[in-house]
């Protein structure tokens, strides 16, 4: 299979190691063959290894090594958090977040739902099996 | 991007002044070690090469650490003795070197590309190392620089000199997010591809 996702400059990428956990930065520049430059709105740009960074499908226009306000600027352009959040990766992350922030009552009230959400998909799936017997 | 195991050191001295010299020369040598008290010793090493003064007929002045810093630029031209210039914008360094083998002593010229001269070194003392089997007290900084991208020399280099770069990651190693959650057995296979 060809590759998808490459490294090049304005590659938006998800930090999967280390203090950074879990943001989304851009590189924006390649320092050598194990490292990039990278840099995000709420952040100092600095460099970081590859292994911390996961790919993301995301890319933005940038030039080489972009002022803070135009990286800002072109990533409010290319809508990278809004693509980012209705992406089914970005989903997942937020919702692992959800479950993971739950407190008891927060359980308890999903058991309650799944619960119903059974139990009107055993009543639908008994009205089709009588429709199929009759 | 703060921590490095090499500091780079400017280490002022002169010899003592005596009744035949009353003004000794004052000399001025910057180096890379890993502390100050390493500094100072690697300063008479250099020095009692150069010069009839030894650090028991000797005295240094002043030793300060040369920076890196993540100063604005205004500030950053005030104190450009001493910090390091732009940390976030990638350079090309060379460091000319003269290191001791097995047989002898050899020069070398060597390119990094980094963020910062004190990364540079670091990355120079791990791949003299690595390819030479060099340790650090065999190895003798002669210059460093930074070199503009025209005139380097390095192929592993001047491959990254191209503003639209591109290259996919071939291989993803997949590890947990802390060591943590390591463990020896996991449940399903992993998915090597980026």
């Amino acid at each position: 299979m060809p590759f998808k996702r490459y490294v090049e400059i304005g590659r938006v990428a998800l930090v999967n190691y280390g203090k950074d956990y879990g943001r989304l930065v851009v590189i924006v520049d390649v320092i050598d063959q194990n490292r990039a430059l990278v840099d995000a709105p709420d952040m100092v740009r600095g460099q970081m290894n590859f292994k911390r960074l996961s790919l993301t499908d995301i890319k933005i226009d940038i030039p080489r090594l972009p002022k803070k306000k135009s990286l800002i600027a072109a990533m409010e352009a290319a809508d990278v958090k809004n693509k980012w959040e209705n992406s089914s990766w970005g989903r997942k992350l937020i919702v692992q977040k959800r479950r993971a922030s739950l407190n008891d009552f927060d359980r308890f009230k999903v058991m309650l739902a799944r619960i119903k959400r059974g139990g009107a998909i055993q009543q639908e799936l008994a009205k089709l099996k009588k429709q199929n017997a009759s | 991007m703060g921590n490095f195991r090499f500091h780079q050191y400017q280490v002022v001295g002169r010899a003592l002044p005596t009744p035949s010299d009353e003004h000794p020369k004052i000399y001025r040598m910057k180096l890379w070690a890993t502390n100050e008290v390493r500094a100072k010793s690697k300063f008479w090493y250099f020095l009692s090469k150069l010069k009839k003064v030894k650090k028991s007929n000797g005295q240094v002045l002043a030793i300060n650490e040369w920076l890196s810093s993540h100063l604005p630029r205004f500030l950053v031209a005030l104190v450009s003795l001493i910090f390091e210039r732009k940390p976030t914008k990638i350079k090309n360094y060379g460091i000319w070197l003269r290191y001791q083998s097995r047989t002898g002593y050899h020069n070398m010229y060597k390119e990094y590309r980094d963020t910062t001269l004190n990364g540079a070194v670091e990355h120079m003392y791990n791949e003299m190392a690595s390819r030479h089997r060099v340790r650090y007290h065999c190895i003798q900084i002669i210059k460093t620089a930074t070199i503009p991208a025209k005139l380097c020399k390095r192929e592993s280099t001047k491959q990254f000199h191209d503003s639209k770069i591109k290259f996919p990651l071939v291989f993803k190693k997949v590890r947990p997010p802390t060591r943590k959650l390591k463990t020896t057995y996991k449940a399903s296979r992993p998915n090597l591809f980026m």
